[in-house]
């Protein structure tokens, strides 16, 4: 029985926005739910996000995002992944999220939305059937 | 964080209770206590208004006066802002505590690439002086003393803060502002920092100096232990981890030869109330007398006035959930009480839609409204610290000092506030606790009411069912970012680069410069700058030109 690949994860902290309390809290969570995880730290641009998720060869980006701007981030990274032929990446974004904005963020293409107060065994579950 | 971890018997009886901090509570306390602890009155509590200040900075506390209300205002533009401000001061409010956007806080014009999304988004959007002149205008700033939550351009914006007061026609030794200016909570636990750790606090050194000799009235530093709390860390480290930055910061500026008698009478803090009742009492309690004594035994001031831990004990955000929006204003109505309780001077408070939005006028308006029952209603203005001689409360009091000061040690231990800071010591630790506390709360261990599963609820544990946002008195109204403010903001600054006098600017922007390679204090050339009309970014910028950016220790 061949063993799996560890799923690699990119925590991902964009723009100005400080709170980095829930990015760690998932990065340690995941970690420890057998992920390979890399936390990019704060203040990333999109450009050091995609080249982090690059050089990383990660299957997932997590975007987190408290201050609200995750419609304008989220359509702006997506285009960029397009780009960048980033296609076998998955986008998942949280952070404060409200619901109405759920649908709209799946349609630009992100493949989960796990707003605060998002259960380990969701956010889990949400990832391995991405990949 | 926040909530006590409760050990039941199969019948639901509680078997244990141990407080975030550590410390363990009895079914009961009596005499036996204090007398084993070697309480006194006067080495433990001293009379209201008397050193070591454990009961009460003042002999009346809020029988002279009741607590100043600061709630965090601020979006948009600098005229909604205004507006803003205007309701809550007319409906009571008598401080103001200014929220700046994301590119103002980290030092970027609206116009910044890095602005994008985010001008006017989490407060308002300040440019330059003109956006000033827009915010205060109207408001007399002789009387009314302003918060300015801001951090990494705290400078800045103590110095934007004096130009707009004197081109209003004040001076600046009439004016009142009280800048957060703690750089190296920033690092630990709220994000907002530009420049390496030494830089940062040198700004926050230039600061407290040029308030010592030029802003009287203005308390240069806050020192933030809430956002430190926010973060994951305890009650008792809340304390440490802030006394331990303030002892970093008091050093810098006793390395320029000013005695500490001169400038720590100007500090104030900013520590939270939420979770448990109690431990939050006996934190301020602690906190009041470990600060004098502090002061007293390891720094020589004398004057008792500047022994005080003056403070606003408000918040806190963790506390709230999103599950059931409603259940968050009855919780803040316990915070308020737990920082009534324990004698705050200043406080704010927590909105019951803070999961998802700022404040809404309404949400906004049912805080202030909590804050004033206490003071005005249920009895909380009646007489000073009711719950001094409290067996309970005196020997928690105790209990928390000794585990402060354990904490202190440890940070002394490993270096200092600095170096851990420096090293991501004091940024894994909080971390790994607020990671443990969450899966606590998952499994059930932390209660947290309408979030975990009661026994008849099989409701899963999360709350991304969609249902969370609609309340029973309605759905939550979420605060909309208008993409007009970007679209005002950066009209303004084209406006404004085109009528300033560009020569000035420049001029005054090299100066600048000038003083932060060398040692100068760079808040008078701020000053000038901010007169000039220079930009937000144009002043940051001279300093990430001149001190780089920090890069964040990593992670694990």
């Amino acid at each position: 029985m061949e063993t799996k690949k560890k799923i690699r994860v990119l925590i991902a902290k964009p723009g100005l926005d400080g709170h980095d309390k829930g990015a760690k809290i998932v990065a340690l969570a995941l970690r420890d739910a057998g992920y390979e995880v890399i936390y990019s730290g704060l203040h990333q641009t999109l450009e050091q996000i995609i080249q982090t998720a690059t050089q990383e060869a990660v299957d997932v980006i997590g975007l987190s995002i408290m201050s609200g701007a995750h419609l304008p981030i989220s359509k702006k990274l997506i285009a960029m992944m397009k780009d960048q032929g980033l296609d076998d990446v998955c986008l998942t974004v949280g952070g404060v999220i409200p619901y109405q904005d759920i649908p709209k963020l799946k349609e630009m293409g992100v493949s989960e939305v796990f707003p605060g107060g998002t259960s380990f065994e969701k956010i889990t579950k949400g990832i391995n059937s991405l990949c | 964080m926040g909530v006590a971890k409760y050990i039941k018997d199969e019948r639901g009886a509680i078997k244990e209770v141990i407080y975030q901090s550590g410390i363990k509570v009895k079914p009961a306390y009596g005499p036996e206590d204090l007398e084993k602890s070697g309480f006194t009155y006067e080495k433990d509590l001293g009379a209201p208004g008397e050193y070591p200040f454990t009961r009460s900075l003042h002999p009346q506390s809020y029988r002279s006066r009741a607590w100043t209300t600061r709630q965090y205002t601020g979006f948009g533009t600098p005229e909604e802002t205004n507006e803003r401000f205007k309701l809550m001061i007319a409906n009571g409010q008598n401080g103001l505590n200014v929220a700046f956007d994301l590119p103002t806080q980290m030092g970027y014009d609206s116009d910044h690439p890095l602005s994008e999304g985010e001008v006017g988004r989490v407060g308002m959007a300040i440019d330059s002086l003109k956006d000033f002149e827009t915010a205060f205008a109207g408001i007399p700033l002789d009387r009314i003393g302003s918060g300015l939550t801001i951090n990494a351009v705290a400078t800045i914006m103590m110095a934007m803060y004096q130009a707009v007061a004197e081109k209003f026609g004040y001076s600046k030794d009439q004016i009142s502002t009280t800048p957060q200016n703690d750089i190296l909570k920033e690092m630990i636990g709220r994000g907002a920092w530009i420049f390496p750790v030494e830089h940062g606090v040198r700004l926050v050194g230039d600061s407290i100096e040029y308030a010592v000799k030029e802003l009287p009235k203005s308390n240069p530093v806050s020192l933030c232990g809430y956002h430190i709390r926010e973060s994951g860390a305890t009650p008792a480290q809340e304390i440490a981890y802030a006394f331990e930055i303030a002892k970093a910061y008091i050093d810098n500026v006793v390395q320029r030869g000013i005695k500490p008698e001169d400038f720590v009478g100007r500090f104030s803090f900013n520590f939270n109330v939420y979770g448990n009742l109690w431990e939050q009492i006996a934190k301020f309690r602690a906190a009041r007398k470990l600060w004098a004594k502090m002061l007293k035994n390891e720094y020589g001031v004398k004057d008792k006035k500047k022994l005080f831990l003056r403070g606003l004990f408000g918040g806190g955000g963790s506390g709230l959930t999103k599950e059931q929006p409603e259940n968050n204003i009855m919780r803040g109505a316990y915070y308020a009480l737990g920082a009534a309780l324990s004698g705050a001077q200043t406080t704010a408070l927590c909105s019951f839609d803070e999961a998802y939005t700022i404040p809404t006028e309404r949400s906004a308006l049912l805080s202030l409204r909590t804050l004033e029952m206490l003071m005005d209603e249920v009895g909380l203005r009646d007489t000073v610290d009711p719950l001094a001689g409290s067996y309970f409360i005196e020997t928690l009091t105790l209990e928390m000092e000794e585990k402060i000061l354990e904490e202190m040690k440890e940070v002394q231990q490993m270096g200092g506030m600095v170096n851990c800071i420096s090293n991501g010591l004091i940024q894994r630790k909080v971390s790994k606790q607020a990671y443990e506390f969450e899966k606590g709360l998952q499994s059930g261990e932390y209660k947290k009411v309408g979030l975990n599963p009661s026994a008849k609820d099989d409701s899963s544990l999360d709350s991304t069912s969609g249902q969370a946002e609609k309340t029973d008195a309605g759905t939550v109204e979420l605060h909309e970012y208008n993409e007009e403010w970007a679209k005002k903001s950066k009209a303004n600054l084209i406006e404004l680069r085109a009528t300033r006098n560009n020569k000035d600017v420049k001029e005054s922007l090299k100066a600048l410069e000038k003083a932060a390679k060398g040692r100068d204090n760079v808040m008078p050339y701020l000053v000038k700058c901010c007169h000039a009309y220079a930009t937000v970014g144009e002043m940051a910028g001279v300093f990430r030109q001149t001190f780089g950016e920090w890069k964040e220790p990593e992670f694990y």
